[in-house]
């Protein structure tokens, strides 16, 4: 069954077209990520499913019904916000149970489901503190719960680990992955982190200027891109372009080729001079100009390769992408 | 702690100029104050002199309390601008929700009608008015005169609390709506909670005005059982005599429930004033 239909769905802010003939399906139990660049519509897509805005045209199903009429409470969904969204004046179990009491839950189902996700989250020493006496993580962790205790079919995160540092990021994205096992509910993922959106999806939707360019799992959308645009958006470092011009003479479409895809060789086709180096212990990335093109190689292990130096780069003809004038996958 | 702060020198002129100031703005209170303890000709002969055992009288405040009923105006006073407070915040920051949260057709023009009161005095309309309360039976009330206030505190309130509305995070809001708030709930619970400093100043801001008001007293309700201390204490200056004595009492009574008022809302206040600095 699918946990959430989307048909041609558009949004507009007066003149403003943001979202533009989404269609989307997510099974249940589906962990989708949504990514794109900064304003391509992702939160307001997010907010049109949590019924927080009213879609323009087109129809929304949750869990089989349609819901464009039905007010955010009663969609059977929970929303994790970026900035937590917290309510100030309650405790962290006031938090947690305040959407229980609005549904008219009765106490001894409250204080289990609140016991259960606190226990899952290991919250059971802060229930009595407010937002303001948590620290960062903590109150991410609180957000989580508010959504966990309604047992939605559907939970919606919006970039929910952006104000978190490094280390703390890549522990709750664990979390939340393991939560996603756990539960075995479906989610929407909102991100604009690379890693994040590869290791936590089953399903990835790349979105632009309110559209859909693709959507798939992530090792589909990374090895088979469908434009130019996904092919650039997914992997990191991202993948060079180049006019194929320089490798085959009159060739004008453009060259798709992963960093890792292109290695030292003494008669590789392309001479460039490096600009700047990267050693990262394990990997060395090597920025290069190649004409006027930057590129990026991405060398395994450790390399002596020195800024100025000109280097002749090689790559596997069957590993490199096509694409005509438009940004269109030719092959 | 920067290092304008902790230098020594910086933090004594910070605490002279502030010093001098609190002196500049205490002084006539102070002389206000001292002056009502004394008779009547050492107040002139000696205005800056502390009362002493020769100077010392409290005839003025027994003026004051035989003259009139001057706790029926301290009572009217208090609850025309208590009660003109309450609506002035309440359908201000209503009206301000309103404004800064729904997207509507005429938001903008709607905006700035209500902030237009800001520009235009209310008492241009005082003979209009006075025709519309005597239409209604109000004049003589207390109602005529708390109408009048609140519509003349709304503009301001308006337009300074939907201000600070728009910055209350969506975020939250939007939690609420997933969490099945109600949008008075989540206007009550959530929103007024933070713009409470903004409150606070809207407050003060109208409170002083309405409290010394004369104008609206003197003609919307002018009688005997709905007079206001302001308009209550004109009747000791005459044409001709006053009793300087009795207005100074008089005054200094008056202070009082403002200066308490004052101090409820300034902690607030304060906040409001550094919320954007601090944090
Ligand atoms: N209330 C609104 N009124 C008008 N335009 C809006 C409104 N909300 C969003 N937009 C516009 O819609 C577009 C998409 O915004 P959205 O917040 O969905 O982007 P996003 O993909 O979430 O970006 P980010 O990654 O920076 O969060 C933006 O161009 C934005 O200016
Ligand atoms: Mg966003």
């Amino acid at each position: 069954m699918t946990a959430l239909s989307l048909k041609n769905v558009n949004k507009s802010f007066g003149d403003v077209h943001v979202l533009k003939d989404i269609n989307l399906d997510v099974d249940e139990g589906e962990f989708v990520v949504f990514v794109g660049p900064s304003g391509c519509g992702k939160s307001t897509l997010l907010r049109v499913i949590a019924g927080l805005e009213d879609a323009t045209s087109g129809e929304i199903r949750i869990g089989g019904d349609v819901v464009n009429l039905t007010p955010p409470s009663k969609r059977g969904i929970a929303m994790v916000f970026q900035s937590y969204a917290l309510y100030p004046h309650l405790n962290v179990r006031g938090n947690m149970t305040l959407a229980l009491k609005q549904e008219g839950q009765s106490k001894s189902v409250i204080e289990e489901r609140v016991q259960k996700a606190s226990r899952m989250l290991n919250l059971e020493p802060y229930l009595e503190r407010y937002p303001s006496e948590l620290s960062g993580g903590q109150r991410q962790r609180v957000a989580i719960g508010r959504a966990i205790v309604r047992e939605p079919e559907l939970f919606l995160f919006d970039e929910p680990l952006s104000n978190l540092d490094a280390a703390l990021r890549m522990n709750t994205r664990i979390e939340i992955a393991a939560l996603h096992k756990q539960l075995g509910a479906s989610m929407i993922y909102v991100t604009h982190d690379q890693t994040e959106a590869m290791t936590l999806a089953d399903k990835i939707v790349v979105l632009r200027d309110g559209r859909v360019e693709q959507f798939g799992s992530p090792m589909e959308l990374y090895n088979n891109p469908a434009n130019q645009f996904v092919a650039g958006f997914l992997g990191s470092p991202s993948m060079n372009f180049f006019p194929a011009g320089l490798v085959s003479e009159g060739d004008d479409r453009t060259m798709g080729v992963r960093p890792e895809d292109l290695f030292i060789a003494e008669d590789g086709l392309l001479s460039a001079r490096v600009s700047h180096v990267e050693k990262l212990g394990g990997d060395t990335n090597v920025i290069a100009r190649l004409n006027d093109h930057q590129i990026t190689a991405r060398l395994f292990g450790q390399h002596s390769v020195e800024e100025g130096e000109e280097l002749r780069l090689s790559f596997n003809p069957q590993s490199a992408y096509h694409f005509d004038q438009q940004g269109a996958r030719l092959y | 702690m920067n290092k304008a702060r902790s230098n020594p020198l910086n933090t004594a002129m910070m605490h002279g100029a502030l010093i001098v100031y609190t002196l500049i703005a205490l002084f006539p209170v102070f002389v206000i104050l001292i002056n009502s303890f004394k008779e009547r000709r050492s107040i002139f002969r000696e205005p800056l002199a502390l009362p002493n055992s020769e100077s010392f009288s409290t005839i003025g405040y027994e003026t004051v309390m035989q003259q009139g009923d001057f706790f029926l105006y301290f009572q009217n006073s208090m609850i025309v601008t208590v009660a003109s407070l309450f609506f002035v915040l309440l359908f201000g920051a209503m009206a301000a929700y309103a404004l800064s949260e729904y997207r509507f057709k005429g938001n903008m023009l709607m905006g700035l009608y209500l902030a237009l009161g800001i520009m235009i005095p209310i008492r241009i309309g005082t003979v209009a008015i006075l025709e519309m309360m005597v239409a209604t039976g109000l004049v003589n009330t207390l109602w005529a005169l708390i109408l009048v206030y609140t519509a003349q505190g709304l503009p301001l309130a308006v337009f300074i609390l939907s201000e600070f509305m728009r910055q209350v995070s969506d975020d939250l809001k939007n939690a609420g709506r997933i969490d099945g708030l109600s949008e008075y709930t989540i206007f009550f619970r959530l929103v007024l909670p933070l713009v409470r400093p903004a409150m606070a100043t809207v407050a003060v801001f109208n409170m002083i005005p309405i409290w010394n008001d004369l104008w609206f007293p003197l003609i919307l309700a002018p009688a005997e059982e709905t007079k206001t201390l302001t308009l209550g204490s004109q009747v000791f200056i005459g044409q001709f005599v006053t009793d300087w004595n009795a207005v100074l009492s008089a005054l200094s009574m008056a202070i009082l429930p403002v200066l308490v008022l004052y101090v409820i809302f300034s902690r607030q206040l304060i906040r409001g004033i550094t919320s954007g600095a601090v944090k």
